[in-house]
């Protein structure tokens, strides 16, 4: 088959694509052909594939508008497996490759035959802007199935269904430069800049560099433009100093010159990241660049006119047309109306007709343009309508025919008859605007522009908006202005850099007669009775619906936007917003800067949610940490539990033997058996998670008095205290042992959640309110690795092990001793989380795994037995001793933990807390404390967060006397036991509660004492 | 009020659109009126439509620096949601949650209130154990729920990743299927045309400057339109409040802080459910129009500025992909902040001040718009009659001098 049947509106010749490779591809299950250098939409294009999607709201048969980032409809599902698929892709960004498949995001059972344009058909004259507030009101009860189908309607594309196979990453970079867009500004900005010596970075969003250069009419040096773009690029890449980024858009400006990039380094080539010599590649890359300067060359994005019906397939933009015959060989029909307020948008009818198809007018709303292209039109023998334009299309599936009548662009009216003229093809220029997206994300206001008929940036320090980005169009002058913009950022970066006008290439001179400003064009109808009028056509937002906002008092364009959902499409209104700013202007009777812009926020195109997260998923999304011993836990077949960030030792479940056979201990088992150990033998914890803090300094012990509750001025060196600490607010928030390792200088402990958080809080303290204290802090948790001996047997083992003298009277409860353990240097705390006899031996964490051994090699005569978190917890709390943020939550103080010990309100510094600890809630009576609960029933195990309640029988609401904080059952005690907050607990020691549960049971305690074994305290101190 | 119908509509379309009537007038600033309302936020707006409505006080003005429900009711996530720990803000957010059920027919506008459901998720032992607190809490407050094991949450979230490869895995969750989403535009707008059909004058571009204060009695506004004399003024411009109390010579416990959230393209159904972890930090719905609405913390910093860092933006969606991993390939559309004021207890100011009549209703932080009906109804209320309402009453500023704060960080108020 001949190539142009193959795909009709291909060109013999033209373009930047190569026809000596073809590519297929499938859109909506068909097989076409297309070249490398398309796009998705150059190649549907030159296959005739008019009809791309349906739209969001009416359903309407929807083509190719655009030919870049600001195409509203050719939004497609790509990807041939599941688990590529990308929803919402523009056809206009997405480079042809082969294999790709692709289809369209709306439309039942396809979007040609799509069984909903019925409904919108019929539907649309009830659906005007916001009718959904004015409906499905009645009855109540149905909202939610009538939302059940509002939103099966709704959404573009689908989300894939399994996870992703490809990887993204991140890249930090500096630069002095970053040049955004490397159309004729952006290209002449980075070479001035570069040759200055500046470290520059340019990026380009599309496939190829060049921007407007790529399919101008006009010639550099009487060169075509391809040639200065290639000596201009390649004397880039001369340079050490520049770093080229194509396919990478420039999507989000944050404050000091931080931008985020997104380089699309894949996409191109195919459905899933290619390995590139058996390395995995990363589909995308999110360059995270902070800037010297900004320099912001992103062009300016043709305005459609807004006319009848200018959505059916066939109505596209001047410079798209332009764009698809000069840069991809294709011509997007037959026969060409032109509808403009410019002279520009005339290259689109000269390039129609030279590519040999027919132009059936040029109708443009000036009375009497005057410019270069005009005479070039009409010396081609183009037929040109002044003082009017196309006020309607024709057609359903693709444009027909355009009726075309004269107009007064001031009185917003239709002033002549009406002219049907038959084609295919529509295409309007209302104009450019300036793409100011990038200046504005930081909250600076565009500001409006008459002389060039749209906003351009306002002045931000370090930021330069050049070329069509504030309204710069001719060639020549985009070209020095860049080069002055160049020259300006490098000379604000320190460097020696003159304007040399010798650089710059000669550009013929071409005389462009004013543009009129038009964006709405009349209807002989009221707009509320013409045909539709498109103004976002990914939303389908109409210049009628503009209008009824504005009858119902929608004035701001923020209400606009909002009622009508203007902008709110993945192309975030490019194309239609200032349109829709100017019909809001015309109904409210008020100009378009009074009406001002809404706030552009990023991302400009839209981003991959993976190329965002980068290397931070899955097994690096939160690291895990590890204890030095984690190998040996795991070889013993340790079940874990999460704290923080670190993985700990739940329960050792050990191989067991039942009636049923062999197996592994439960979890109660488990815990049953190494409580006992602990209470008979000797037990070992991997303590090595708690927060250990290093402080130093001559004023060290008087900061700990200052942050602790209770007092730190007798603490000799040798010896360990338990110290709480409060919050402002007077609340407990965090608790440890703090040694005196010498006089200026201990060693604190946290709890393993709230290491960092300590750190932390003492560092405010420091820093912000008492910067006089000679003190430093060091977190050193992972320095040291603790492991915890404690039972009866403890001393007997550990003596095996060390040189450091264990005599009771020698190492008292409360002291830490320096030595050896298993011949390496260590620190032993005789301190006591179980209640029993214990050291906590802390060593370098590389040699913590020798030692753990060593304990074993010596510990098998005592049945020395690995304990996990949760016995750790049971035997805590048979010991009422108490985890913060377990059983405190932010609102219990040292008093309601009964730990009045452990307040030092004769301190004389007013430590951090006291003054909270004095306020009237604090002193009052009933506050909650923390006392033990002793199920009536010894078999009931009652579930942590259970309500108390003094009244059971009490109607909902029920007044709520505290909770369960902590329970479990007790092998030692062989009954449940538990730790709760209780109102007025401390003065009810005795007396019965009831916990109401929800399956209907309500149990029955005893509130007692939080000390269940060894009352007295005598166990540690043996 | 023109009734809005499915009938009207048709009506309406036979005419072509031409007569629908303004929402809200646009009046001119009268010398003076019995109430101001500073913020025409949705709090305010509700605040100003429940005195018309409730207590006959109709010659009230809000006054609107910009446009009405431009601040954190056009920012938010949209969640609902009355889940709360402590006795007192259950009973507010509840009071809420009460109005929300029925607040699209009482306004005669779809506020779209979608009850499908929160899940708050517990990836860890204790996530568990507060999730029993919270839930047990609730239901001896009448506040629906229930708690989930993973199997649960899985059922309801078949495309959430709740295996044990997970970094944390999913233990459970607590589910109020009450809960859910509402649209927030339609939720101002919807009390604006309310309030102004009662006679409620709503002052757009109407920038306070500096109160009239005599004798330690209010006596008025100054602001860019002229002065505008009231002995009762109820402030409700969240992220601003500090700035406004900074004007009576009030100092308010608050810090203002910028918010993020950010949308997804739209996509086909795929998520029907309000997803919320605070553990791995983010949560995530889908909306009608199918964006997924993605939220997080707050930006650690202070500023006024209605924008975040970046950081903040990359790690929510570092969380949305670990629990979702097949969002991976779904594309990030826009990004937006406001600005939060909150409180050291997490929990909202509802108070009287020192200067007698001036009343603020502010400290909601992250989670202010699932109580916009409650918070409007009981401030109306405490304005009318000059005493805080009594589920308003433990919100009083005084809390922080006598120390009986209402801290919800614990269990609930982290992430709203």
């Amino acid at each position: 088959m001949s190539q142009s049947a193959l795909q009709p509106n291909r060109l013999a010749q033209g373009g930047q694509i190569d026809r000596t490779h073809a590519l297929t591809f499938t859109f909506n299950g068909r097989s076409y052909t297309g070249h490398p250098g398309d796009t998705l939409a150059s190649a549907l294009l030159a296959n005739g594939v008019d009809l791309v999607n349906r739209s969001f709201k009416y359903s309407r048969p929807r083509g190719i508008v655009a030919a870049g980032a600001e195409e509203p409809n050719a939004v497609v599902q790509l990807g041939a497996t599941e688990a590529t698929q990308v929803p919402n892709v523009r056809a206009t960004q997405q480079a042809l490759y082969d294999g790709l498949v692709a289809c369209s995001t709306n439309g039942w059972p396809d979007a040609q035959r799509d069984i909903m344009r019925w409904v919108g058909k019929l539907g649309s004259p009830f659906m005007p802007p916001g009718f959904y507030y004015k409906t499905f009101m009645a009855p109540a009860s149905m909202w939610m199935t009538y939302e059940k189908y509002i939103r099966k309607t709704a959404g573009l594309g689908r989300s894939p269904t399994q996870p992703d196979p490809d990887i993204y990453d991140h890249m930090h970079r500096h630069c002095d430069l970053l040049v955004v867009g490397a159309g004729p500004a952006g290209l002449s900005a980075a070479l001035a800049a570069a040759r200055a010596g500046a470290r520059v970075i340019l990026a380009d969003e599309q496939e190829a560099m060049g921007g407007s250069l790529l399919d101008t009419r006009e010639t550099l040096d009487d060169q075509p433009a391809a040639q200065w773009l290639k000596t201009t690029l390649a004397a880039l890449v001369e340079h050490d100093n520049v770093t080229l980024l194509p396919r990478t858009t420039a999507h989000g400006y944050h404050d000091h010159h931080f931008v985020t990039l997104h380089e699309r380094r894949t996409e191109h080539l195919g459905d899933s990241a290619p390995s590139q010599a058996g390395h995995r590649q990363s589909r995308s890359r999110l360059h995270r660049v902070r800037a010297g300067q900004v320099i912001l060359a992103t062009g300016a994005h043709e305005r459609p006119l807004v006319y009848a019906n200018n959505d059916v397939p066939g109505n596209l933009l001047a410079g798209a047309v332009s764009t698809y015959i000069r840069r991809y060989g294709v011509v997007p029909g037959q026969k060409l109306v032109l509808s403009t307020s410019n002279d520009h948008a005339y290259r689109a009818a000269l390039d129609w007709q030279e590519a040999g198809r027919e132009v059936a007018a040029i109708v443009d709303a000036r009375t009497a343009p005057e410019g270069d292209l005009v005479a070039q039109a009409k010396a081609a023998g183009i037929r040109v309508i002044t003082g009017s334009a196309v006020i309607e299309a024709k057609g359903a599936q693709r444009v027909s025919a355009a009726r075309v009548a004269a107009i007064d662009v001031d009185a917003f009216t239709v002033t002549g008859k009406v002219e049907t003229l038959e084609c295919d093809t529509i295409a309007s220029s209302g104009g450019y605007s300036p793409v100011i997206h990038l200046a504005s994300h930081t909250g600076a206001r565009p500001v409006w522009s008459d002389d060039i008929i749209g906003f351009v940036p306002t002045t931000v320090a370090g930021v330069t908006a050049t070329g069509g980005a504030h309204g710069v169009y001719p060639l020549g002058e985009v070209l020095a202005d860049g080069v002055e913009a160049g020259v300006n950022a490098a000379t604000a970066l320190g460097f020696a850099a003159t304007v040399n006008d010798a650089d710059l290439p000669r550009v013929a001179p071409r005389h462009e007669g004013p543009a009129c400003a038009l964006f709405q064009v009349p209807h002989e109808k009221a707009t509320l009775r013409a045909p539709k009028q498109f103004v976002d056509l990914q939303n389908d937002v109409t210049a009628g619906a503009i209008e009824v906002a504005t009858l119902e008092g929608f004035e701001s364009i923020e209400h606009v936007k909002r009622y009508t959902a203007m902008g709110f499409g993945t192309d975030q209104g490019k194309l239609g917003n200032i349109n829709g700013m100017a019909v809001a202007a015309r109904c409210l009777g008020q100009s378009i800067p009074e009406t001002g812009t809404t706030v552009f926020r990023p991302n400009y195109t839209p981003v991959t949610f993976g190329a965002v997260v980068g290397r931070h998923c899955r097994e690096l999304f939160d690291p895990e940490r590890y204890t030095p011993m984690q190998a040996w836990h795991v070889a013993q077949g340790a079940e874990f539990e999460d704290v923080g960030q670190w993985k700990r030792p739940w329960y050792y479940p050990q191989k067991r033997r039942t009636s049923e056979g062999e197996g592994l201990e439960t979890m109660a088992e488990a815990v049953a058996r190494e409580c006992r150990a602990v209470r008979e033998g000797v037990g070992i914890l991997d303590a090595s998670t708690l927060g250990k803090i290093d402080i130093q300094g001559a004023d060290a012990r008087e900061f700990l008095g200052r942050i602790y509750t209770n007092k730190w001025q007798k603490l000799a060196p040798g010896r360990v205290r338990y110290g709480l600490m409060c919050g402002d607010d007077g609340m407990v928030m965090d608790d440890g042992t703090t040694s005196c390792l010498a006089e200026n200088h201990f060693l604190m402990t946290t709890t393993t959640g709230n290491a960092a958080p300590v750190l932390e809080w003492l560092e405010l303290w420091h820093q912000t309110e008492w910067p006089e204290l000679e003190v430093y802090f060091n977190s050193v948790t992972d320095h040291w690795a603790t492991m915890t001996v404690t039972g009866p047997e403890a001393r007997k083992l550990l003596t095996e092990l060390t040189d450091i003298d264990l005599d009771r009277e020698a190492f008292k409860f409360m002291d830490w001793r320096e030595g050896h353990v298993a011949g390496v240097p260590a620190r032993v705390f005789r301190i006591s989380f179980t209640g029993e006899l214990a050291f906590e031996i802390n060593v370098q964490a590389h040699y913590a795994m020798h030692v753990w051994e060593a304990l074993f090699a010596h510990g098998d005569k005592y049945n020395l037995t690995p304990y996990g978190t949760e016995t750790m917890h049971v035997l805590r709390a048979e010991k009422g001793f108490i985890i913060v943020g377990q059983d405190t939550d932010g609102s219990v103080t040292p008093e309601d933990l009964g730990m009045y010990w452990a307040i030092g309100y004769d301190k004389p510094f007013p430590w951090v807390g006291k003054r909270a600890l004095t306020r009237s809630d604090t002193r009052r009576e009933g506050r909650k404390h923390l006392v033990g609960l002793k199920p009536k029933d010894a078999s009931v195990v009652l579930e942590e967060g259970a309500p108390i309640v003094f009244d059971p029988k009490h109607a909902i609401p029920m007044p709520m006397a505290g909770h369960v904080t902590s329970s479990y059952y007790s092998p030692t005690l062989e009954s449940g036991f538990a730790l709760a907050v209780v109102k007025g607990g401390h003065q009810r020691l005795g007396e019965s509660v009831y916990l109401p549960m929800a399956d209907g049971r309500v149990h029955e305690a005893e509130i007692v004492g939080t000390q269940f074994v060894d009352p007295k305290g005598e166990r540690q101190h043996v | 009020m023109q009734r809005y119908s499915g009938f009207g509509l048709v009506k309406h379309a036979l005419r072509h659109h031409e007569d629908w009537q303004r929402q809200w007038r646009n009046p001119t600033p009268k010398p003076g009126y019995d109430v101001i309302i500073v913020g025409g936020g949705g709090h305010g707006l509700a605040t100003a439509y429940y005195l018309a409505k409730e207590h006959g006080i109709t010659n009230v003005a809000v006054l609107e620096k910009g446009w009405l429900g431009g601040g954190n009711t056009a920012r938010n996530t949209t969640i609902v949601r009355s889940n709360y720990l402590w006795d007192e803000s259950a009973a507010l957010y509840e009071h809420a949650m009460k109005h929300w059920e029925g607040l699209s027919q009482e306004l005669n506008y779809n506020v779209m209130f979608s009850q499908r459901g929160v899940l708050n998720l517990g990836h860890t032992l204790q996530d568990m154990r507060d999730i029993q607190r919270r839930v047990n809490a609730n239901r001896l407050n009448g506040i629906d729920g229930e708690v989930l094991d993973a199997e649960g949450v899985q059922s309801l979230v078949p495309i959430m990743d709740c295996s044990k490869r997970a970094r944390y895995p999913v233990m459970g969750a607590s589910w109020q299927p009450r809960a859910g989403v509402a649209r927030h535009d339609a939720v101002a707008w919807g009390y604006a045309r309310a309030a102004d059909a009662l006679g409620v004058d709503l002052l757009q571009n109407t920038e306070v400057t500096g109160f009239k204060i005599r004798d330690g009695q209010i006596q008025g506004v100054h602001t860019n339109r002229g002065d505008i004399a009231s002995k009762t003024v109820g402030c409700v411009t969240a992220g601003n409040s500090s700035v406004l109390a900074g004007m009576a010579g009030l100092n308010l416990p608050l810090e203002s802080h910028p918010l993020q959230a950010l949308v997804s393209e739209p996509l086909k159904p795929v998520l029907d459910t309000v997803v919320m972890s605070n553990h791995v930090h983010g949560y995530i719905s889908q909306s009608d129009k199918g964006d997924l609405v993605i939220g997080a913390g707050i930006d650690g910093y202070n500023g006024y500025g209605q924008r975040g860092s970046y950081p903040t933006v990359e790690h929510t969606l570092q969380a949305i992909v670990e629990m979702f991993p097949i969002f991976s390939r779904v594309r990030m559309n826009r990004q937006w902040g406001g600005i939060v004021d909150t409180c050291p207890d997490a929990c909202p100011i509802l108070s009287k001040t020192k200067v007698k009549g001036l009343y603020f209703n502010c400290g909601w932080g992250t989670g202010g718009f699932k109580a916009t009906p409650g918070s409007g109804h009981v401030f109306a209320a405490s304005l009318a009659k000059g005493e805080m309402h009594p589920i308003a009453a433990p919100f009083s500023i005084d809390r922080f001098h006598s120390g009986a704060l209402i801290d919800e960080h614990g269990a609930a108020g982290v992430a709203h």
